[in-house]
């Protein structure tokens, strides 16, 4: 049996296709302005190479930002079930989950079964996520990927006031203007984020095991500062990006089984 | 579950959460809110539970006037409709 999650982020479009719960291939795109057409790029991406094509899925969930604009989709479900699903598939031990994404920032409590217990997201202001590190990587001129590892360089603190991306790009300036290293500046900034993620996640509770989803959990810079200010070793996955897709594809799964069988179509 | 809707901005934090192990899906409290802020809902569990409505989570400290200052003095509000004390605000 073939399932498919579709995780439409505001920043990215992932995708997870599973046979038999196991993840048979899987694709990650920009979003970008349409939608629509990124659910239909990164299905196509996940299908190349399979020999499969959408007909021959038994159910499709899709979930994130854009969940309710997937053509294709039997079902969606918001991404804060879809995080602790997939989290959980990987690391059966995870009771505490922070989504770092491209525009927002959840953390997410759930129990023994991966159902969410305690949840909260902070998306009225896109302060100190994913399109902020992208902001910040385009004003010092550093490849977006390279900033973690930038970072960890760092010599010394420097206290960033805000994480609003208005005022943090103007102090970011005037200290490049200065000459401070950009590895300082980046180790200050993330250092900032860590603490917002900190307190998102003390409204929550902070359990023993942690782990970090969704694209900011690739960069080790900032992984290294939640550790920090956690105080816990969060578990990472392979590609944490894809969790929010693959707890989507076990939702598919699940609901696939209790319908009896692929669909007629 | 503890379902956290609200944000926390400059003046302070706006969260109203709903304790859907505890809500019975009853509906008291959407007919009791002044601002008209909650609705029932399937979770994605498949249980019918009282959320706070999607266009509203964003602008709750401007929408909901807040229980500890305006609405604990009104005789009906959301947290004496709810039988079973699902619901909490931290304003």
């Amino acid at each position: 049996m073939f399932v498919a999650g579709v995780d439409i982020g505001s920043r990215g479009a992932k995708s997870v296709i599973m046979e038999d719960g196991n993840v048979l291939s899987y694709s990650i795109c920009d979003t970008g302005p349409e939608s629509v057409r990124a659910a239909e790029l990164t299905m196509a991406e996940a299908l190349k190479g399979t020999g499969l094509s959408l007909k021959d899925f038994s159910y499709i969930v899709a979930t994130g930002y854009g969940r309710v604009l997937v053509p294709f989709a039997n079902a969606n479900i918001s991404e804060i079930s879809c995080h602790a699903r997939g989290a959980h598939w990987y690391f059966p031990s995870v009771r505490t989950i922070l989504d770092m994404g491209g525009q927002d920032c959840k953390a997410i409590n759930c129990d023994e079964q991966g159902r969410v217990t305690n949840f909260i997201m902070n998306d009225k202001c896109a302060g100190g996520t994913g399109r902020f590190l992208e902001m910040i990587a385009d004003v010092l001129q550093v490849p977006l990927d390279e900033i973690g590892s930038l970072s960890l360089e760092s010599t010394q603190d420097l206290p960033f006031s805000t994480v609003c991306a208005v005022f943090a790009k103007s102090e970011a300036l005037a200290l490049l203007k200065k000459g401070v290293p950009k590895g300082d500046i980046l180790s200050g900034l993330h250092d900032a984020i860590a603490v917002r993620c900190r307190n998102l996640l003390k409204r929550v509770s902070i359990e023993k095991d942690f782990t970090i989803t969704g694209g900011i959990a690739k960069n080790v810079g900032m992984v290294n500062k939640v550790k920090e200010k956690v105080g816990l070793e969060p578990l990472l996955a392979t590609d944490p990006q894809i969790i929010g897709a693959l707890g989507a594809a076990l939702f598919a799964r699940e609901r696939a089984e209790s319908q009896g069988g692929p669909r007629e179509s | 579950m503890r379902a956290n809707y609200g944000y926390t901005d400059g003046t302070g934090d706006y969260f109203i959460t709903i304790d859907t192990d505890k809500c019975n899906g009853c509906g008291d409290c959407v007919a009791a809110c002044p601002e008209n802020i909650f609705e029932l809902a399937e979770d994605d569990y498949g249980k019918v539970v009282a959320v706070v409505k999607e266009e509203t989570r964003k602008r709750v400290g401007y929408v909901c006037p807040g229980f500890n200052g305006v609405c604990s003095r009104k005789e009906v509000n959301c947290h004496s409709a709810c039988k079973n004390e699902a619901i909490s605000h931290t304003w």
